[in-house]
């Protein structure tokens, strides 16, 4: 069975001998557009921001060789759990989506199904020159250049690699913007989705996902 | 004095209130313990503020079913069931809640009840990681269950009742009146399976993010687990406060339950700094082997000796 063969309507017969019809585009996935989701009242939607910049919870996933440098911010000596960050293992739960570094278009189709299944508001960073330019993966046969033609970018953070230090600065910038309401990715990644899914689709070759994954 | 149904109820809220935000500050203080330990400086005490606010106010969730929206309903539920029926201050009218005769076989009820009912909504998200997370969760539970039962046989035994308002009266009277000195044994069988209630360290591979991310609450999120993470700051202290009534002569004021509370849930805290996390094979193992014998001696402490 290949990789297509695997979202195609099919018969299952069950150890018990019950025999079901299984439509894993239909029962898996989601089959709705994201919708834009409008803040609540001014005062009640600053009040949120400042809980939310205040609890940024990070998917706990490394798409680069710029991971590396997320343990040492677990550690006594930069210790990112003052600044109200924690790591979360499951996208469902998280609500920072950290690209670390260079992304190849395996891992972008990875990072679109993560985040399209993160509740919003959602905020994205993205660590390197690798994510702005392509870095010295500019003219990779399998990396895209700059990610904000794909996803919606709230903060880059530039460097190859980026310090710890850089990382949590990072944080105290993303924090700024939430507070201002100016980080409203996820509404504009559903404003814009045919566009965002006209460029993801111009480099993933053989697109075998479902559009929507939430 | 007895207050109408009205006044308990109101008082049972305002426990409740007390016993929510107690418990949403020790977990933070707990928390800060654990990275000082580590040399961190640690989050912020009032974290769980912030989270259980950013979670609540999340603007999409998904749902899987009516029995993953239930879920974390049932466990909320055995959360404040627990709380509900227990007395909390002994000797006050205000906070002893609505603790009747043969209310422990009640409370036993509640703390499997949560359980259930979350087993039972995680396994409807259809996620692996929840199902696996579920079955190694009632497994481990199931074993600490039997020598916390046992425990409780040996004070029901011992003080001749079911109910935790007249434990707890039996105990009054200085230091050497708490089962702790009364019955030392079964109070090492319950605190040791005390460990496995609180889930913490040695016995935390079911929430483990490092294992199986995360266990039962994998695709909960949102509010869902807004309700979760509240449940948790009350039922941490709900646990350790049935534990103090049980084991160490309950309190008569608030000072005394904080002071108490605090250092029964720290003891666990405690022991989590200092141990490695266990598979759920070896804490099944662990569980049956030790906490088990020593209920069982407990049992015959309680009956022949006592």
């Amino acid at each position: 069975m290949t990789r297509m063969d695997d979202l195609k309507k099919r018969t299952v017969t069950a150890p018990d001998g019950e025999v079901f019809t299984v439509d894993p585009m239909k029962e898996y996935f989601c089959d709705k557009r994201p919708e834009v989701q409008e803040p609540a009242h001014p005062l009640l939607e600053k009040f949120f921001n400042w809980a939310r910049s205040n609890s940024l919870w990070v998917l706990g996933w490394g798409t680069g060789c710029g991971s590396i440098e997320l343990p040492p911010l677990t550690t006594p000596r930069f210790d990112m759990f003052r600044y109200g960050v924690q790591m979360r293992p499951t996208p469902r739960q998280a609500g920072v989506f950290i690209i670390s570094g260079y992304l190849a278009v395996k891992t972008l189709k990875r990072v679109i199904r993560a985040y399209e299944q993160m509740q919003g508001p959602k905020y994205i960073i993205a660590l390197g020159s690798c994510t702005i330019n392509g870095g010295m993966y500019y003219d990779s046969f399998n990396t895209i250049n700059r990610l904000d033609h794909y996803i919606p970018v709230d903060v880059y953070i530039t460097g190859c690699m980026p310090r710890p230090e850089a990382i949590l600065s990072g944080f105290v910038e993303l924090k700024k913007r939430i507070r201002a309401g100016k980080a409203e990715g996820a509404n504009d990644y559903a404003e814009r989705f045919d566009w965002y899914k006209a460029n993801q689709k111009k480099v993933i070759k053989g697109w075998d996902m479902p559009d929507y994954n939430w | 004095m007895e207050l109408t149904l009205t006044s308990r109820i109101l008082y049972s809220l305002l426990g409740l209130f007390i016993v929510f935000n107690y418990g949403l500050l020790q977990s933070g203080v707990m928390r800060k313990i654990v990275a000082r330990v580590a040399g961190r400086y640690g989050i912020p005490v009032y974290q769980s503020y912030f989270d259980i606010i950013k979670n609540l106010a999340k603007r999409s969730q998904i749902t899987h079913g009516i029995m993953f929206y239930l879920g974390p309903i049932f466990r909320l539920g055995g959360g404040i069931g627990l709380f509900l029926f227990m007395p909390m201050i002994f000797g006050s009218i205000y906070f002893k809640n609505f603790s009747f005769t043969g209310d422990i076989v009640l409370l036993m009820y509640f703390q499997f009840f949560g359980m259930l009912g979350m087993a039972l909504g995680a396994g409807e998200a259809g996620h692996p990681n929840s199902t696996i997370g579920i079955s190694r969760g009632l497994a481990q539970f199931t074993t600490v269950e039997i020598s916390f039962t046992l425990a409780i046989i040996a004070i029901a035994i011992q003080y001749q009742t079911l109910s935790v308002y007249n434990i707890v009266a039996a105990q009054q009277g200085g230091i050497l009146h708490w089962t702790l000195f009364q019955n030392p044994v079964a109070t090492l069988a319950g605190m040791l399976s005390f460990l496995g209630i609180m889930r913490h360290a040695p016995f935390n591979v079911v929430m483990a993010p490092q294992e199986i991310p995360i266990g039962p609450p994998t695709e909960y999120h949102s509010t869902y687990l807004g309700m979760l993470q509240s449940n948790r700051a009350i039922l941490h202290i709900v646990e350790s406060a049935l534990f103090m009534n049980l084991f160490f002569g309950g309190a008569t004021n608030w000072i005394e339950f904080i002071v108490k509370t605090f250092f029964i849930y720290f003891t666990t805290v405690f022991v989590g700094v200092v141990f490695p996390r266990y598979r759920v094979d070896q804490s099944v193992a662990w569980f049956v082997k030790v906490p088990l014998v020593i209920g069982v001696l407990g049992v015959i402490y309680a009956t022949y000796i006592n």
